[in-house]
């Protein structure tokens, strides 16, 4: 159990009928950097809530750094930074001043070093030029910064941000990969989420990807992307022919399409597919070998892509 | 809650400040949030404007007998301005600003989203309720203090002070009726404080914070009106705002308390039952803003 930062069995979540989160069982490894990927609507707010304790779980359990939620909540929260469903603070008062607020309700936050630790926070994330203006004034990537700036103030075991990037600039999406990537190397487990896969293929080790309330696939992008399964695409001006020999070799999920002809590769080795093309007479323009990226298997996974799930 | 009593070892390795210096903390940061809110500001001015109408008004008209005993009593002794000023403002404004504090303590937060950041800091759901009930007591004590003190000023300056007649007829120096001025401004702050106890319920019940606001007002409002109503006289004693115009009674010689006694009852009942029900529900409430 202590070898994992998040973990959680049968987490369901319903609102009345409908489950929003139904049964997952995550697995956040300490140290692990985990993209909780899916589209919009897929219950990742819902379970990062539940995480937090701001939800109660309809049924199923959580552990969060090994203490259990939401049981032990107020315990283990203070080691636990999170940004959830995008940047909320009070718009009259300045970036600093919403900082100081949120330390000042920290029971164990040191006053003393408060003005420290806000500035530090608010420099490692670029905003402290604009620590006094207030907060309305703020675009909508500061307003982001802030919100991770407000996850910093203290030391944390764990990371959870929620759509950390929504709202930046390509510059800014960056800045926030290689803040992950330092924060991961400092030791801290980060579950990110996101709608978008390629923001933090990247930086992750691990990935879950959700689909309508369910976790479809877990584990580490290795393991993920080994889900995957190659293909080939022959180029032809003989497509139906092509494909009968794709067939006729015993290749599944054959495709004919104006250009050729797809299927899945299923371990027949390549020469021998297209020995097998010329044999017969079909005339190979071109022959690819292809994995699909992440990006494919994402959608593969989520179905109709980003649709919002009925 | 039993896991607070099982060793915790996040509290082990973050001692952090004593928990008075670390509440009192919070508090302060909430009242400075009070406090300097334009809007906030605004209403305390409208407060305050209430004793300088009535020392205006009464300064310029020609004297005649009033219905109300601190208005007449006001041009003889200034203090009475602050009374008066008193008398008027419980029946709506300062229910009002009461009412106006409340729909920002939990409603106002979940509406602009801090909620969910205050509730991951962490602070526990019992103390943050707790925290924005000690501010919206502190808020009614403003309120009455500004009403109270402007009261007193503006009075002194128009009629003057001195020795305090009673509505009892008896004379008593200054110092005892701004004694029993101090204890008429506790009473009210007491009243209104129970008001703030329905509010933070209300507050916890929407995440619109006009929603919560107009909630109370109307509350405290009816209440008036039933009061008001002599058919339900049976009612009366039920209601939180029945006993309010009580703190009268202090300027009578001897004090008369029975029904600021009773009056202190039904505020503590109506606090308790509303902040334990306001505890009740935030404890287990889905936090979804």
């Amino acid at each position: 159990m202590t070898d994992l930062a998040v973990a959680t069995h049968g987490l369901v979540k319903r609102f009345g009928q409908y489950a929003a989160v139904n049964e997952i069982d995550l697995a956040v490894p300490r140290g692990s950097v985990y993209g909780f990927l899916g589209p919009n609507g897929s219950g990742k707010t819902t379970t990062i809530r539940m995480l937090l304790g701001l939800a109660f779980p309809s049924a199923g359990d959580i552990h969060l750094l090994g203490e259990p939620v939401p049981e032990r909540v107020s315990a283990v929260l203070p080691r636990v930074g999170s940004l959830v469903e995008g940047p909320a603070f009070h718009p009259y008062l300045s970036g600093r001043a919403n900082l100081m607020r949120l330390d000042a309700a920290d029971r164990f936050a040191e006053p003393g070093t408060a003005k420290q630790r806000i500035d530090q926070a608010l420099d490692r994330v670029g905003l402290l030029a604009a620590a006094r203006k207030r907060y309305r004034a703020y675009s909508l990537g500061m307003r982001q910064r802030l919100a991770i700036a407000a996850a910093l103030l203290q030391p944390r075991d764990l990371l959870v941000l929620d759509e950390p990037t929504n709202g930046l600039d390509p510059q800014g999406t960056r800045e926030v990969r290689h803040l992950i990537g330092s924060l991961a190397e400092e030791g801290t487990t980060v579950l990110v989420s996101s709608h978008l896969l390629s923001e933090v293929e990247q930086v992750c080790s691990h990935v879950g990807v959700m689909r309508q309330g369910s976790l479809v696939a877990q584990g580490t992008v290795a393991e993920v992307r080994s889900g995957a399964k190659p293909t080939v695409t022959v180029s032809t001006a003989m497509p139906r022919e092509a494909a009968e020999v794709l067939r006729a070799l015993g290749l599944s999920a054959v495709i004919e399409t104006a250009a050729g002809a797809e299927a899945e590769q299923d371990g027949v080795a390549p020469e021998r597919i297209v020995a097998e093309l010329v044999a017969r007479g079909v005339g190979v323009r071109g022959f690819v070998v292809g994995t699909p990226s992440l990006e494919d298997l994402f959608v593969a996974l989520t179905g109709e892509g980003f649709d919002v799930g009925e | 809650m039993s896991a607070s009593e099982t060793a915790p070892v996040v509290e082990q390795s973050r001692r952090g400040p004593s928990a008075v210096r670390s509440h009192g903390r919070m508090l302060r940061s909430e009242l400075r949030l009070i406090v300097g809110r334009r809007r906030n500001q605004m209403g305390l001015l409208v407060l305050a404007s209430v004793p300088v109408m009535i020392a205006i008004a009464l300064k310029v008209s020609t004297p005649r007998r009033g219905n109300n005993d601190f208005i007449t009593a006001a041009t003889s002794n200034g203090m009475f301005v602050a009374l008066a000023a008193l008398t008027i403002e419980i029946a709506l404004f300062l229910p009002l600003a009461v009412a106006v504090l409340s729909g920002d303590a939990i409603a106002g937060e979940a509406n602009t989203g801090t909620l969910r950041y205050l509730l991951t800091v962490p602070v526990t759901r019992t103390r943050l309720l707790l925290v924005k009930y000690a501010a919206l007591a502190i808020g009614a004590v403003i309120g009455v203090v500004v009403v109270v003190v402007v009261g007193v000023l503006i009075g002194g300056l128009l009629f003057g002070l001195g020795p305090v007649t009673l509505l009892s007829g008896t004379q008593v120096s200054l110092a005892e009726g701004l004694w029993r001025l101090v204890l008429a401004a506790l009473y009210v702050i007491a009243g209104l404080t129970a008001l703030a106890g329905i509010g933070l319920f209300v507050s916890v019940l929407t995440e619109q914070p006009i929603a919560a606001m107009i909630a109370v007002t109307i509350i405290s409002t009816a209440m008036w009106i039933l009061d008001g109503i002599s058919q339900l006289d049976w009612l009366h004693p039920w209601l939180l705002v029945h006993y309010w115009p009580a703190f009268a009674d202090l300027f009578r010689q001897p004090m008369y308390l029975d029904e600021i006694g009773r009056g202190l009852l039904v505020n503590l009942a109506y606090a308790v039952l509303f902040v334990s029900l306001a505890w009740a529900r935030f404890g287990r409430k889905d936090i979804t803003s």
